[in-house]
Formats: structure tokens, C-alpha cells, sequence
């Protein structure tokens, strides 16, 4: 949310294969977004993207690249796209710290660097690769320092601090208007859950995980918010109850979509269908 | 206008690629260019000359150079194609697709499947094949990878007039194309010349002509066996229907144009007059194009095959370096009229 807040529907924002809060954020309808986890054809991608894949480019959404760093040139192709038409927009490209040692990753940053394109790479340190942690991979404390290896500005702030992210991310992308190029926002976060459902986190122990949800960005922000007068705690148990009842009746929307028909597998493969 | 009336230029293939790019660069503001040492003032104009001086016409923005990091040029094409370019990519051999292997295959190649049909990738990514006695790493034929990759289309152009209708077709195509272009045809100048290259040089009309893709050409009539062959094979298999035609066998001889879509249609068309086939290939054998024209070939024409379908292609080793040995490497004349001679052995 800290970073989309700074994104019209013309900004652009690229994912990853953990898409589904960036969606969210950036205005994919949950309606959608749930049919296409249900696989339904009133998924966002129509059911043939599933829980990795999913955007909606008529909010800015590319659908989600779920290969580890591969969105990193696709972000600096589409800012390259903006430039070339004197546009004023901008990318968001979200990754892990995991993108950062992929090879991709650093082609694209530096030609996002060399061309001063207006993309911002918001890097989500969330502190592990599936199981292993982010000091196993890097000899750096900071992940944001592999800016100064490109040229470009990097800075690392708290992704638990949702105001802080909005913040530091509305300054890159004010930059990166005002064409002076791409930079790396490292938000120090955590991953709650497993990497994946078979996931029992035997890798970390509970009093680390503890620790990080204290920080939790959300409840956190309503004590900020109750603590400076703008909500009751009723407004926010009120705001949660509307939540819920968002989910319940996306699910609802899904479970009462169609499922596609088997031999619609076979589009889409192409636009040109006429040789 | 009948054809008559069309002016026609005499070019080689690296000219009709870079005319054409020119054209459609002039006529639609989206086209552009990157790649490594494509526009760089006093450089080569692209690893064969292809781009020579057009930055000179369109400026750096449009020809853009980039860093040697194949990925991010592949990727950075996809981004700007998202985003309604058409990008025309260019890596300098085709063996270093494979440094951009998943931007092409999970990226390029499936972004609007996977989008449902959201989005589209209107881009060309240029690559020049072919054994050219620069060993392993720069002188692979690696067509039959992308063979299989559905999502892409795949042309390979053996003239002049095709290099420039089906690079036309693919710049305004609303997916992305791979355009193999094969060393020793482009007809490259000076420094850049190719030792052994055919490079030849054919009529190029001036006209805004298009060659859809799927439409293969019978190069030479003929009734006794088929030869289907790509690129610089397609000579290789002209030149041993001329062996053979003074032992008194005619060969037909098809060049598909493009890879994918394939235009099975002629050449079963063909296999049902010549009862043979012999597919010529410089892909390495085993998973190959050339088995796969095969296996689709005796689904689709059992009944009119007198003979079991032969391959002839390179062996399953990489390219080697001594000439001696890249020469035995690559299919011949010699080779392709072997096979013709043992198709007709079953009568």
C-alpha cells in the first residue's frame, strides 16, 4: 500500500510470484483476483495465470512474473517504453531479496541506471529465499548498497513502517518523474508463513517470527491511527468486519463463476490467428 | 500495380534487413532498435552490418545500444512491447539466446498466455545461426529449441525478397517473432564479409510487400523425391538436385520460409506427387526440426510414402572449429544426393 499509494492507474507496477498484495494495492478487483485462486474464466487472467500470475493491466497491473528476478528488465523495457513517449508515469518493480543475486535482476538495473529510466525497484527484504536466510546469500548487511554498484541512489527503510514506505517511495518516484532515474528502496519486512503451504518453518525459530509480528504494519497503524485521534477502535473493528465481508463475498463471487472449458487451453497462445 | 510496373533493387540479405528496417522505422514511429554494437558511431552496425549507418538517420534513442547482457536486452524488449513498442532486439549470435533463455521462453514467449489474452508482445528478436568456423559458441544452429516453444513465431529467410517481406510481416505482427538469419547468406561487406558465404544476392521489389508467415516456396519443380531444407540448406539441397539431374532424377525442392507456423500443406502436397522425402537440416539430429517434419509428415502422408523419410543433419556434437571438420559438420550437396539416391532405392 506504502508504495502504490504514490501510483495513478497510468503508473505501472511489475510482480512477483507472490503478487497478491501488490494487486490489491495497485486496484486489481478482489473479485477477480479470488475467481482466478478458484480458477474460474471471471479471473483476472481469465484462469490461465493462477495465484502467480495475477494483474490487471487496465489498473496497471502486469500480471505477476513468478521467476525470481525475471521482472527486472520487463520493469526497465516498460519504464524504457515511457521514456521513449516523454511520459510522465513511472514503474514500480517489486521484488524479493532473493532477485537481487539473480543475473537478470542486475541486467536490468543497469539499464534502468545507464538510460536514467523512470522505474523504482522496491525490494522487499523479507528476510529468507524459501528456507534460507538472506545473510547465507550476500555479504551484505544492506541490500539497497548494490545501488552504489550501478550508480544510482539506494536506500534502506522499515516495510513494517507502512508510512515510512510511502514516504521513501513517493520521493523515488517524484525522481523518477522528474526523469532523474531509478532507484532501489529496500524495505526490511518479514514473511509470516511459510514459503509455500508444505512449509513448517523448521528453519526459524517462533521468537524471531514473534518479534516481527509485534512490529505488524497494520495493527500498528491503527494504534497510530486510534493514538492520534482519527479512529475509535470501533472504527477499526468495523474497517476489519468490512474487510472480511469484501473476502466473503469475493469468494462467494468465485465459487459461483464457471469453470472454463477444457479446450479453452488452447487460445490465447497467440494474437495473429490468421496464417 | 501489376508487377511490372514495381522498380526492383538488386540487394543482398543484410541489405534488404536493413531497408526494411528502415522503412518501417520511417513509417511507424513505435519500431526501434536495440541491441550490442548496433549503432555505435564507427562501430560495424550490428555483428553483420544490418543496422550500418541507421543510426545515423534515427538517432541513438532508436538505435540503442545496449550493454552485452542478452537477458536484459530480451526483457527490455518484452517491457517496451508490453507497453505498445515494437521493439526489434538483436543478439549478435544466435548461441547467446541461450543467455537469455528465460526472458525468451518464460517471458517473451508466454507473457500473453498467461495473461488470459490481456496483454500482447509485438516484438522481433533478431539472430544470426550457422557454423562459420567460429567453434562452439558461435556458430550454432539452434532453430530446433525454439521449435518447440509455443507462443513465438519463428522465420528463417534463404533471399533477399523473402528476408525483407516475412521481417515486414514479423515488425507488424502482434507477437513476437524470432527471426533467424543464417551467416553465410547476408551478403555482410568489408571487414564483416564472411569467408565461404553464399550471400546471395536477389530482386528486391520497392514496394511495401509482406510475406505472410505458414507459406512455404517449391524452389525447384520437380517428381521424383521431395527435399525440404531452411536458410542455407535450401542450397545445399538446390545444388544436389543439380548433381542429380544429370543422373536423371528430379528433385522438388521446398523451403518453408518459416519454421512456425509450418506449412505442412505443401509439402504433403509435394510427398503425395514424389512418393520420397528427404528433410535437410543444420540443427543437431536427435530432438530435432528435422524429426519433427518427419513425424508430422508420415501422420499426415503414410499412404503416399514409397520410402522411410531421411534426415540429413548435422551430427549430434557441437559445432566443431577446424574447417575440416565443420565442413564434414554441416550438411553438403553430397550428402543430401546420398539420401536422395537411397530414398529412390526403394521402389
Amino acid at each position: 500500500m506504502g508504495v502504490c499509494e504514490n501510483l495513478s492507474d497510468e503508473d505501472w507496477i511489475t510482480s512477483t510470484h507472490r503478487p497478491h498484495g501488490h494487486a490489491i494495492a495497485k486496484g486489481v478487483s478482489l473479485d477477480a483476483m479470488m475467481a482466478e485462486l478458484f480458477a474460474r474464466t471471471t479471473g483476472c487472467v481469465g484462469g490461465y495465470g493462477g495465484s502467480m500470475h495475477v494483474g490487471d493491466p487496465a489498473v496497471g497491473a502486469l500480471p505477476a512474473i513468478a521467476i525470481v528476478g525475471g521482472n527486472a528488465p520487463i520493469a526497465a523495457g516498460m519504464a524504457l517504453a515511457l521514456k521513449m513517449r516523454k511520459s510522465r508515469h513511472v514503474v514500480c518493480c517489486f521484488h524479493g531479496d532473493g532477485a537481487v543475486n539473480e543475473g537478470a535482476y542486475h541486467e536490468g538495473v543497469n539499464m534502468a541506471a545507464i538510460w536514467d529510466l523512470p522505474v523504482v525497484f522496491i525490494c522487499e527484504n523479507n528476510q529468507y529465499g524459501a528456507s534460507t536466510p538472506v545473510a547465507q546469500v550476500t555479504r551484505l548487511e544492506r541490500l539497497a548498497d548494490r545501488a552504489r554498484g550501478y550508480g544510482i541512489p539506494g536506500i534502506t527503510i522499515d516495510g513494517m513502517d507502512v508510512l515510512a514506505v510511502y514516504e521513501a517511495v513517493g520521493m523515488a518516484v517524484a525522481r523518477a518523474r522528474r526523469g532523474e532515474g531509478p532507484m532501489i528502496v529496500e524495505c526490511e519486512t518479514y514473511r509470516y508463513c511459510g514459503h509455500s503451504r508444505s512449509d513448517t518453518r523448521g528453519y526459524r525459530a517462533r521468537e524471531e517470527e514473534a518479534r516481527w509480528r509485534e512490529r505488524d504494519p497494520i495493527l500498528n497503524l491503527g494504534r497510530r491511527l486510534v493514538e492520534a485521534g482519527l479512529f475509535t477502535d470501533q472504527d477499526l473493528a468495523d474497517w476489519d468486519q468490512s474487510v472480511q465481508d469484501e473476502l466473503d463475498r469475493a469468494v462467494q463471487f468465485a465459487m459461483a463463476s464457471p469453470e472454463p472449458d477444457p479446450r479453452d487451453c488452447l487460445s490465447h497462445v497467440h494474437v495473429e490467428q490468421g496464417w | 500495380m501489376s508487377i511490372a510496373q514495381v522498380e526492383t533493387r538488386k540487394m543482398s540479405i543484410a541489405e534488404a534487413l536493413r531497408e526494411t528496417i528502415r522503412e518501417e522505422m520511417a513509417r511507424d514511429e513505435r519500431v526501434f532498435c536495440l541491441g550490442e554494437d548496433i549503432g555505435i558511431k564507427g562501430g560495424f552496425g550490428g555483428a553483420f552490418t544490418v543496422t550500418l549507418g541507421l543510426s545515423e538517420q534515427f538517432g541513438h534513442e532508436r538505435i540503442l545500444d545496449t550493454p552485452i547482457a542478452e537477458a536484459g536486452i530480451v526483457g527490455v524488449a518484452v517491457g517496451a512491447a508490453l507497453m505498445g513498442m515494437r521493439p526489434i532486439a538483436d543478439v549478435q549470435y544466435a548461441d547467446f539466446l541461450f543467455c537469455a533463455m528465460d526472458q525468451i521462453v518464460n517471458q517473451m514467449a508466454k507473457m500473453r498466455y498467461m495473461s488470459g489474452g490481456k496483454v500482447k508482445v509485438p516484438m522481433v528478436l533478431r539472430a544470426p545461426c550457422g557454423a562459420t568456423t567460429r567453434g562452439a559458441q558461435h556458430s550454432q544452429s539452434p532453430e530446433s529449441f525454439f521449435n518447440h516453444l509455443p507462443g513465438i513465431w519463428v522465420a528463417c529467410p534463404s533471399t533477399a525478397y523473402d528476408a525483407a517481406g516475412l521481417l515486414r510481416t514479423a515488425i507488424r505482427c502482434d507477437d513476437p517473432v524470432l527471426f533467424f538469419e543464417h551467416k553465410k547468406l547476408y551478403g555482410s561487406k568489408g571487414m564483416r564479409a564472411e569467408k565461404g558465404a553464399l550471400s546471395p544476392i536477389g530482386e528486391v521489389p520497392q514496394e511495401d510487400y509482406t510475406i505472410p508467415f505458414g507459406k512455404g516456396v517449391i524452389r525447384r519443380e520437380g517428381t521424383d523425391v521431395t527435399i525440404v531444407a531452411r536458410l542455407l540448406m535450401v542450397y545445399k539441397a538446390l545444388e544436389a538436385a543439380r548433381l542429380l539431374e544429370s543422373e536423371g532424377l528430379s528433385c522438388e525442392v521446398i523451403d518453408p520460409r518459416t519454421m512456425v507456423p509450418f506449412d505442412t500443406e505443401l509439402v504433403v502436397e509435394s510427398v503425395r506427387k514424389t512418393n520420397r522425402l528427404v528433410i535437410v537440416d543444420e540443427c543437431n539430429r536427435t530432438g530435432g526440426w528435422a524429426g519433427d517434419v518427419a513425424a508430422e509428415i508420415q501422420e499426415r502422408a503414410f499412404g503416399s510414402l514409397d520410402a522411410p523419410i531421411l534426415r540429413v543433419t548435422a551430427p549430434d556434437t557441437p559445432v566443431p572449429f577446424a574447417p575440416i571438420m565443420e565442413r564434414f559438420y554441416v550438411p553438403d550437396e553430397h550428402r543430401v544426393a546420398h539420401a536422395v539416391r537411397e530414398v529412390l532405392k526403394w521402389r
